[in-house]
């Protein structure tokens, strides 16, 4: 038996981006500290567009330390309900449009979250990646790694706790 | 003394993403600050519920630690997060404005250590919690 005909490319990318533009997109937070995210295969980069409002020194001048842990737990959160919901977005059960609009679909929580800053934030764009540790199906361990100019020298590194979504009791 | 606490109270005000937040700072001294932040729907985390986002309550918890630690009176000058922990115990109440207190309760020469509470209307039952400690800087 041969196997089934691969999609079309055009198809598969359409479909991805569209998802998890609607998963971004419909954040307000996320559209506040103009975070945008790169996406290649199923691997996340979260991007912070620098802009002057997300100073926190504004002698040095550097990126406030909220900002850059507001950064790196959204690229936590959003990387592991990308990873959570991208099975059902590929088999077609879940759309776009549904991802922010369907009141069944929930995020994970952050339970904990701790930041070490290893070096001043500049003033310039920053990236972040999540690597999921351990997802369980009530908890998740997520680790992120936030970078400038050069990714071998990490500004700061997080890891954190998270309680997946969890199916509602049937009721009756 | 008088002219550090001013000094702090400026410092934090005339932070570009304080401002942004829209943080007020209502109380500061002797090691201890607190920050209020009133509802806004540009820092919704979940557009279905109204929550504020805990990316917002971190920046506030951050922002109250630092200004506690500056207003320590042995705390010669700025300071800088070494690192932080935020525990989340509930989503804020939509609607509300979130109130952060920070105590930095201990300082040497070269680190400060801070906690810090994130409270909404029900003062009772914390929002959010953070622990972390802080870099002691000359002047």
């Amino acid at each position: 038996m041969a196997r089934p005909r691969p999609e079309p490319m055009q198809v598969v990318k359409q479909r991805r981006d569209a998802a998890l533009k609607a998963l971004v997109e419909g954040v307000p937070y996320i559209r506040f500290l103009n975070i945008s995210f790169d996406r290649r295969g199923d691997e996340l980069t979260g991007v912070l567009n620098f802009e002057e409002k997300l100073i926190g020194n504004p002698f040095l001048p550097a990126i406030h330390g909220g900002v850059t842990a507001a950064f790196l737990e959204v690229t936590a959160v959003i990387t592991l309900s990308w990873e959570y919901l991208f099975p059902r977005i590929e088999s077609g059960e879940l759309d776009a449009e549904d991802v922010m609009n369907d009141e069944k679909i929930r995020f994970p929580k952050t339970i904990d979250f701790t930041v070490d800053y290893l070096r001043s934030g500049l003033p310039r764009d920053a990236y972040a990646r999540a690597f999921i540790s351990r997802s369980g199906r009530r908890y998740a361990s997520v680790r992120v790694e936030a970078w400038q100019d050069n990714h071998a020298k990490l500004f700061a590194q997080a890891s954190g706790h998270f309680l997946m979504p969890q199916p509602r009791p049937d009721k009756g | 003394m008088v002219d550090k606490t001013k000094l702090a109270r400026q410092f934090i005000e005339a932070i570009p993403h304080a401002k942004a937040l829209g943080l007020e700072l209502t109380s500061i001294g002797a090691g201890e600050a607190e920050i209020t932040m009133p509802y806004n729907e540009a820092l919704i985390g979940d557009p279905r519920t109204g929550v504020i986002h805990g990316g917002a309550v971190s920046a506030m918890l951050d922002t109250c630690c630092g200004a506690a630690v500056m207003s320590h009176p042995s705390a010669p000058g700025g300071t800088a997060t070494i690192d932080l922990r935020i525990d989340y115990m509930r989503a804020a109440t939509p609607g509300q404005s979130i109130t952060t207190r920070a105590t930095c309760y201990h300082i040497t020469r070269n680190v400060a250590f801070v906690r810090a509470t994130a409270t909404d209307d029900d003062q009772d039952r914390p929002v959010a919690t953070a622990s972390g400690s802080f870099t002691v800087e000359g002047k």
